[in-house]
């Protein structure tokens, strides 16, 4: 008995995760959001789009690092859930090409450059989003849904309060919640991301902090400048549906707001930055020049990351009193 | 006149003010969207700059150190205005896609940064080829980072279609972020091309410290005699 006694220095308690397990669970996560949108989206072939993403950012993670000389890392995962979540956030018309483009600057630039998983400052796959988006702005935003082109219904709404009619004409909550609509690949099925979002949830990988506060302030933000904006009074339940399940703000929330290189690691500064991001989010969907405003909010929540923790830093027990 | 050819070496590669200085970072993000825009900038701006480099290095003993900042002013901002014109009057399709550049020359680190350092300390002559080295070393940064925005950006280099037609171009080039990553990736790419040539310049100099520091027997000066003393 007194052998299996060992002294050491503290930690003494160890968790058995690892990156590549954490990362795995991620994105097994996915899996019902891309099923999902692979089938959604058959006839335009976003299965040849997510599997472009998905093999291009572990090809380039594996090449950059073989060129280095670097310790290879692509064994844990997360080059692969960062081209899964690329692929998933880019719309099913979009050519293979502008998934290699965009998956090589994610890996090689937003991440190795800045020296690795760990390193990066802003979301990977977020950051590719937003570069192809100011690069080939009209692919990105044109999306096909049953071979019919249309809006998507964030749109769909924005046009109609700009062509003044009701807010609201010609959208359906139920469609929405179930993904029978257009959209990026993963986006559209609220369902289908929740079933990820709860199976992480479940695992401990996330917690509500992040995601919580960023859909429930999100909502509270919409509830109450929403009705200027658009019209639709001081609260809605049809708009507020509509809004919270429409764009990306679910695939955004629980998936790419929570990502750890990413986002705030002291408690109070992950619901400041829920906060902040469900402000920057509603801000950009009203009166923004885009009906989407998930990615940009996130991206730039991620710049004030820093800055969040910094303030939020807890001071050790028994260091200095109060001022 | 070597002094002179040195100043010429120091603008062009040693100091080049973009690549290295990193000096007048505000035109040459916001002006290099296309070649033809990154070589007007940089001309522009290397006319003011000989000018005035020869105008302060004449009168640097005439000019008192304490009022010398609203000195050189003066002096750069008449410069700047006979540019102003002159392009305005010349050549009005590069002067309306500067715009706001142009007067902004005035203010330009370069230009009061080689008047600070260089030409109010030294002889005409020199300050004059510093000012020529430094303003092409300024206008071959600003062409390159044109070049290369404008090839991915929008498919062309000096407005010459260069991309085949299918090429879509990349947009992101031509707009602000795009100047922060181009200008980054050159910047690094001349860091390493410097990195390599220096350490081939050292292997090729090590033979030569060996015979002066007197080693009897040359054949084991591969590295191991002088490990740690030389900074890489």
């Amino acid at each position: 008995m007194s052998e299996q006694l060992k002294v050491s220095s503290s930690p003494h308690i160890r968790s058995n995760d690892t990156t590549s397990s954490i990362m795995m669970w991620v994105v097994i996560a996915l899996l019902p959001a891309t099923a999902y949108g692979i089938y959604n989206f058959r006839d335009t072939q976003a299965w040849l789009l997510i599997i472009v993403t998905t093999a291009t950012a572990v090809l380039t993670e594996y090449l950059y690092e073989k060129l280095m000389k670097k310790p290879v890392t692509i064994q844990d995962f997360s080059a692969v859930v960062t081209g899964l979540l690329l692929g998933l956030n880019l719309p099913p018309t979009a050519p293979w090409w502008m998934g290699m483009i965009g998956s090589i600057f994610a890996i090689l630039v937003v991440k190795q450059l800045f020296g690795g998983l760990g390193q990066n400052f802003m979301n990977p796959a977020l950051s590719a989003r937003c570069f192809l988006l100011i690069s080939f702005t009209g692919r990105m935003t044109s999306f096909v849904y049953d071979g019919v082109s249309g809006a998507t219904p964030l749109a769909q709404m924005r046009a109609n309060v700009e062509a003044g009619s009701d807010a609201l004409a010609g959208i359906n909550s139920m469609d929405m919640l179930l993904g029978r609509t257009g959209g990026t690949i993963g986006e559209t099925s609220v369902i289908a991301v929740m079933i990820g979002a709860i199976i992480m949830i479940l695992k401990g990988i996330i917690d509500l902090r992040i995601s919580g506060t960023y859909i429930a302030t999100f909502a509270l933000f919409l509830a109450i400048f929403g009705g200027f904006v658009d019209g639709v009074g001081f609260f809605n339940g049809q708009y507020m549906t509509a809004q919270i399940c429409g764009g990306g703000l679910m695939l955004g929330a629980w998936f790419m707001a929570t990502d750890y290189v990413t986002s705030p690691i002291t408690k109070t500064g992950q619901i400041v930055y829920g906060i902040l991001l469900g402000i920057m989010t509603g801000i950009f969907r009203l009166f923004g020049g885009s009906a989407e405003g998930v990615s940009y909010a996130i991206i730039f929540g991620n710049l004030l990351v820093p800055l969040i923790e910094r303030v939020t830093l807890p001071r050790p027990f028994g260091k200095g009193g109060e001022k | 006149m070597n002094n002179c050819a040195e100043r010429l070496y120091n603008g062009l590669i040693k100091e080049n003010p973009t690549f290295v200085m990193m000096l007048g970072m505000c035109p040459t993000l916001a002006v290099t969207t296309s070649a033809i825009n990154g070589i007007g900038m940089g001309l522009s701006t290397t006319v003011v700059l000989v000018l005035s480099n020869m105008l302060i290095s004449m009168l640097r003993k005439i000019i008192p150190d304490s009022v010398r900042m609203p000195a050189f002013i003066v002096v750069v901002a008449s410069f700047v205005t006979i540019v102003q014109f002159l392009l305005e009057g010349f050549v009005p399709s590069l002067y309306a896609s500067l715009g706001i550049y142009i007067p902004l020359i005035v203010v330009n680190c370069i230009i009061l940064g080689r008047a600070e350092s260089y030409a109010s300390k030294n002889p005409v002559l020199p300050s004059i080829f510093d000012g020529i080295g430094m303003g092409l070393g300024f206008t071959f940064g600003l062409t390159c980072i044109g070049i290369v925005r404008e090839l991915i950006g929008s498919g062309k280099v000096f407005n010459l279609q260069v991309m085949p037609r299918s090429y879509e171009p990349v947009t992101i080039f031509i707009l602000a972020p795009g100047a922060f990553l181009v200008l980054a990736f050159l910047v690094a790419g001349r860091n390493k091309i410097m990195a390599n040539l220096e350490k081939k310049g050292k292997q090729a100099a090590k033979p030569q410290g060996c015979a002066q520091g007197g080693c009897a027997s040359c054949s084991g000066c591969d590295g191991k005699v002088f490990p740690t003393g030389e900074k890489e």
